[in-house]
């Protein structure tokens, strides 16, 4: 297994974000973890990422306990417009973390404007982030992700702020990039995503958070919005995963 | 089509822009005329209309030889050493008040046990202080150095420190996350979005040093500068002269006021486009 969650929890003054939070991620799968608004999914995205130490359980990766941020890992956050730097460029902004990796000004240019060229940027090189609309925002910080090569990827509701049909579009794009031997972590709230987007699905139950499912999606790899979408595999699955998130929170349904 | 619809934002708001500068300069242009024609018509030898003055300050400073840009040797002598003080003394408070701020700001130990002292440090006026520096420096350029330094460096700092402070959280774990090296951490995440915040210290500071630039040439002891030139006028009842310096340091005010909102505007380009784009 490249990462396990062993028995994590967590809490933040007296709120018990994550409670024994246990789960296995092979290497090159695109696990979805789905649950309900403030279920402590970011809590637990936080903690893979190293950005949280957590206070119970450990998090280890390709066999060592994650205390920092590992190498190898990108994260792609829900808040596009904080996440890119409005001081530089496009180009600039995808290129940033490669410095660190030690390679020419060049080829550092030449990789980004490679990374903008999958997701479909080739011509914002030089544009600043905030000309361009929120999905394309979105775009350069999968972009970013991408052109840093990491084994494991990270997103936190990636595509939590963008119009419907963006959202679909990105979806795809993360289908298409994926592969590589990348394995990525998507949190979302939303279930057809992760049903769709999924090689598997965790469901987690309302705070305190902990794993209440772990589905397999037993659907083509290659899909698409309209036909995956009606295959009675997706609809029997999105219904499994929506009445789980739902039976995880009762009280939500009544208010 | 983002793009096209910043593009118009700017024309408009350069538009707007023009108009304001205009309706300034008639107010100034109708000031100006009115004071030319009340003081004629008063003849008052305190009160010198402003063609006189401006007759005054052509022959004082600007009448000399193309060679030096037209600046007359007393220019040179009194207008050249006191702008030098004053960029020496700026230079000196940019450098250790962005430094002490970015410490400051980003420690947040630093922070707790030396905002108090600053804060009380900052209010006290700095004229206040220049005759103790007087006994402590020589009196001359140290002293003047050390009064412009001690008040024009608080503004930068504090605001150094605040922007620092106020570094969205996301963009430093983006920072981890990537693992930057602690210069670029510095240099394109901390001092860029501090950025803004330094220059709104800045705009303070430059004014805060161009009087005490003139208050430390005020006083006895002094052997040059615009300060120095008016106390020699006044010590003559030279009352033209007097008034070609106060309008001498209005207009150098500013002008060093425009060309550090010009540099602004260039530095911060992507400050004023992203948050307009955003309201």
């Amino acid at each position: 297994m490249m990462l396990e969650i062993e028995m994590v929890g967590h809490s933040y003054a007296g709120h018990t974000a994550l409670q024994d939070v246990n789960l296995e991620v092979a290497g090159g799968e695109l696990l979805s973890i789905v649950g309900p608004s403030g279920c402590g999914k970011s809590t637990l995205l936080r903690c893979i990422a190293g950005l949280i130490r957590p206070a119970q359980g450990r998090v280890v990766l390709n066999g060592a306990q994650i205390d920092d941020v590992p190498d190898n890992l990108a994260v792609v956050f829900q808040d596009y417009s904080r996440s890119l730097l409005p001081w530089l460029s496009v180009r600039d902004n995808v290129a940033l973390p490669l410095r660190r990796r030690g390679k020419p000004k060049a080829e550092r240019r030449a990789a980004a404007e490679a990374a903008l060229a999958t997701v479909g940027l080739s011509g914002a090189d030089g544009m600043y982030p905030w000309q361009l609309s929120g999905g394309m925002q979105q775009r350069v910080s999968i972009a970013r992700a991408l052109a840093y090569r990491p084994a494991l990827l990270l997103m936190d509701e990636p595509f939590g702020s963008v119009d419907a049909q963006t959202r679909e579009d990105l979806e795809d794009l993360i289908l298409q990039v994926r592969g590589d031997g990348m394995t990525i972590l998507l949190v979302t709230h939303d279930i057809d995503e992760s049903v769709y987007v999924g090689d598997r699905v965790a469901v987690l139950s309302r705070a305190p958070g902990t794993v209440i499912a772990d589905l397999q999606v037993d659907l083509p790899a290659k899909r698409d919005q309209i036909t995956t979408r009606e295959l009675p595999e997706f609809v029997h699955l999105r219904a499994e995963v929506g009445r789980l998130v739902r039976g995880g929170a009762p009280a939500s349904q009544a208010s | 089509m983002s793009i096209s619809v910043a593009t118009r934002g700017q024309f408009r708001h350069g538009r707007r822009v023009l108009t304001a500068i205009a309706h300034r300069w008639l107010v100034l242009a109708v000031g100006v005329i009115a004071w030319e024609v009340g003081t004629r018509t008063a003849t008052s030898a305190y009160f010198p209309p402003p063609s006189k003055i401006v007759a005054r300050m052509h022959h004082l400073w600007f009448s000399g030889p193309i060679a030096h840009v037209f600046l007359t040797s007393a220019a040179e002598q009194n207008i050249l050493p006191s702008l030098g003080r004053m960029a020496l003394g700026l230079a000196a408070s940019i450098v250790v008040g962005v430094a002490l701020g970015l410490v400051l700001g980003r420690s947040e130990r630093a922070f707790e046990y030396l905002d108090p002292v600053l804060q009380f440090a900052r209010v006290i006026p700095p004229p206040t202080l220049v005759p103790i520096f007087i006994v402590l420096f020589s009196v001359g350029t140290q002293m003047q150095l050390a009064s412009i330094i001690f008040s024009a460096i608080w503004p930068i700092l504090l605001n150094t420190a605040d922007g620092a402070r106020s570094v969205d959280r996301l963009q430093m774990d983006i920072s981890r996350v990537f693992k930057l090296s602690a210069a670029d951490r510095l240099f394109t995440i901390i001092i860029p979005s501090t950025l803004p915040k330094i220059f709104a210290g800045l705009r303070l500071s430059l004014s805060l040093a161009l009087i005490l630039m003139v208050f430390s040439e005020l006083l006895p002891g002094t052997a040059n500068g615009i300060g120095f030139e008016l106390v020699d006028a006044q010590s003559r009842s030279d009352l033209p002269t007097m008034w070609a310096g106060i309008v001498l340091l209005g207009i150098l005010g500013y002008l060093l006021n425009g060309v550090l909102l010009l540099v602004e505007r260039r530095m911060l380009a992507w400050h004023r486009t992203s948050h307009g784009a955003d309201s």
